[in-house]
């Protein structure tokens, strides 16, 4: 008996910030998705009125296809790169030390200073990236200053800033590759591609997955980037589904509607949680 | 140990300085060209094509920029951020993962699995009940409202309570039999054995206040109190560029410090588990 006591004594903080922080909000997002609020009297209960409201507003599509095409952008260019490095680094037997402080460095930077530096070097006048080109002699682009090229923009900056954790991720699931796999390869005559497909890529699927699943989700929540690289624009290209949202809820004060938006995110979001929570329960058994 | 190639020939040679090459341009460069581009006056930032050296070299720009965006305030502002988000989430999560690890009380499973659950959540879906939850407790622009969020931190006491799990029961058993209370116990023998998992947590629990832009953005509309990303942001428009790449450069020396000091423990957390972010 005394132990259980104990033990709920040690509980109680974590018991009480989940419950304030983490459990009550889930319900009160829930219910608030439902209600107009109004701060002065006591909110009223709308019905399907919030999901009605952006279900009309024709940014809502928007939104949603914006950010559909960033996280396929993410994971063409954001998914493939790591994975190569890694695979590339592994072969390395020099600067091993150097490769792995350089590529996580931008790991380590604020999203906001990051964000701001592109945003200069994206300058389509003296900045960084159409100098070189035109160094170069090779055509320029206007970047972020145009909707057909600044989701892609984007989408650069933050496989930049976050290639690092999976590129050592999968550096350390390829160091547990039993070396035999691949002296049998040989053994077969397989290619180098042979050997990637057929060795590498089924040996560490657990972790592509997983990471795969992680990218996603973090991806469809993409905020600061746009948030301080475009506002949304030019011409509202880069308005992600979380800009909408915190447009309804800090520029409008409309918190039912931005909850409603909120728990649409979150069943969406919500199956990709959920395969990744059952993949990483299986790989840890 | 074999891997895709054996690595002796020329190709292996050629492999490596195109990667040595590509890597320093791609992640040493940039960072090296705001550097040096804090040092140059706006005029020489604004001409095409860019010098590579500064011609002239103007380093109080570090300095003016210090005071013009008053930064002192800001670091002093994220330090507290950053420090009390740690100590706070230390103080909630050990005890609890030491008492659902070893103290396995009734339903302690059940707990678990409620935190555990809230994994689930994309980060971002309470935004908005949290925000009005701290309106509620009158938690805007005091750095607690930042704090108390991020002790709700599931991942963490996941990881906590499956490196107490692996300590064996004896050794809990000769401190209680020495008299230790349950306390005494979680201090002076679980602590001292999981140092190595105390500094990922730790480490990662600094690292993400620090990178956090999103919360300190909504909990500090008041600009005396937000935090560097946030002034940064706010500063942006209205800056120098030459003060404004010094003041990006000044804000991530802390992270960059960190990263060097303790890039062993980063890169080993990195892989315990804590894939996440």
């Amino acid at each position: 008996m005394r132990r259980h006591v104990t033990a709920y004594g040690f509980l109680s903080a974590a018991l009480v910030v989940f419950a304030v922080f983490s459990w009550w909000p889930i319900v009160r997002g829930v219910v608030l998705s439902f209600q107009q609020v109004n701060f002065v009297t006591s909110p009223d209960w709308v019905g399907w009125e919030n999901f009605e409201r952006l279900f009309a507003d024709p940014l809502f599509a928007v939104a949603w296809r914006n950010t559909a095409y960033f996280t396929v952008l993410a994971l063409v260019i954001g998914f493939g790169v790591p994975f190569l490095t890694a695979v590339v680094l592994n072969e390395l037997r020099h600067a091993k030390g150097y490769f792995r402080l350089l590529v996580y460095l931008p790991v380590m930077l604020p999203p906001v200073v990051t964000a701001l530096l592109w945003k200069w070097f994206y300058d389509p006048g003296p900045g960084l990236f159409n100098s070189v080109l035109r160094g170069l002699g090779l055509p320029t682009s206007q970047w972020l200053d145009s909707s057909s090229t600044s989701m892609i923009s984007l989408v650069l900056v933050i496989t930049w800033a976050n290639m690092g954790s999976a590129t050592l991720i999968y550096l350390a699931a390829l160091q547990t590759i039993p070396g035999e796999l691949y002296e049998a390869a040989d053994l077969d005559g397989a290619g180098l591609f042979k050997k990637i497909w057929h060795v590498t890529i089924p040996q560490t699927k657990f972790v592509i997955l997983m990471l795969l699943l992680l990218q996603v989700v973090a991806t469809m929540q993409i905020f600061t980037e746009p948030f301080v690289m475009t506002g949304g624009g030019p011409e509202e290209s880069t308005v992600t589904v979380l800009l909408l949202l915190y447009r309804y809820a800090f520029y409008y004060n409309d918190f039912g509607t931005a909850s409603a938006l909120s728990l649409i995110l979150f069943a969406v979001l919500g199956v990709f949680s959920f395969l990744y929570l059952k993949i990483t329960r299986k790989a840890d058994a | 140990m074999r891997t895709l190639t054996r690595g002796t020939g020329k190709t292996y040679w050629v492999v490596l300085t195109l990667t040595l090459i590509l890597f320093t341009a791609a992640f040493l460069l940039p960072l090296v060209w705001v550097l040096l581009g804090a040092f140059k006056p706006p005029a020489e930032l604004a001409q095409q094509p860019p010098t590579i050296l500064p011609r002239t070299w103007e380093p109080g720009a570090y300095a003016d920029a210090w005071n013009f965006m008053d930064l002192g305030r800001f670091f002093l502002n994220t330090f507290v951020v950053a420090i009390g988000a740690w100590a706070v989430q230390m103080a909630v999560i050990v005890p609890a993962a030491y008492a659902l690890s070893k103290l396995k009380p009734w339903g302690g499973n059940v707990v678990l699995g409620l935190m555990l659950a809230t994994l689930m959540l994309p980060a971002t879906a309470l935004l908005v009940p949290v925000y009005l939850t701290l309106t509620d407790l009158d938690l805007l622009n005091n750095p607690a409202g930042i704090w108390l969020p991020a002790a709700a931190n599931a991942l963490n006491v996941y990881l906590l309570k499956r490196f107490f799990d692996q300590i064996p029961e004896e050794l809990l058993e000769a401190a209680r039999i020495d008299g230790a209370s349950t306390w005494t116990t979680l201090v002076r023998v679980v602590l001292p054995i999981s140092r190595p998992i105390l500094a990922v947590v730790s480490i990662f629990a600094v690292v993400a206040a620090w990178k956090d832009f999103i919360w300190p953005l909504l909990v500090f509309p008041d600009p005396a109190k937000q935090t560097l990303s946030v002034a940064l942001q706010r500063f942006a428009p209205d800056t120098p560029i030459n003060l404004l790449l010094a003041g990006l450069v000044l804000a991530s020396l802390p992270m960059v410090a960190l990263f060097l000091a303790f890039q062993r423990h980063i890169l080993a957390g990195l892989t315990a588990g804590g894939v996440k972010g």
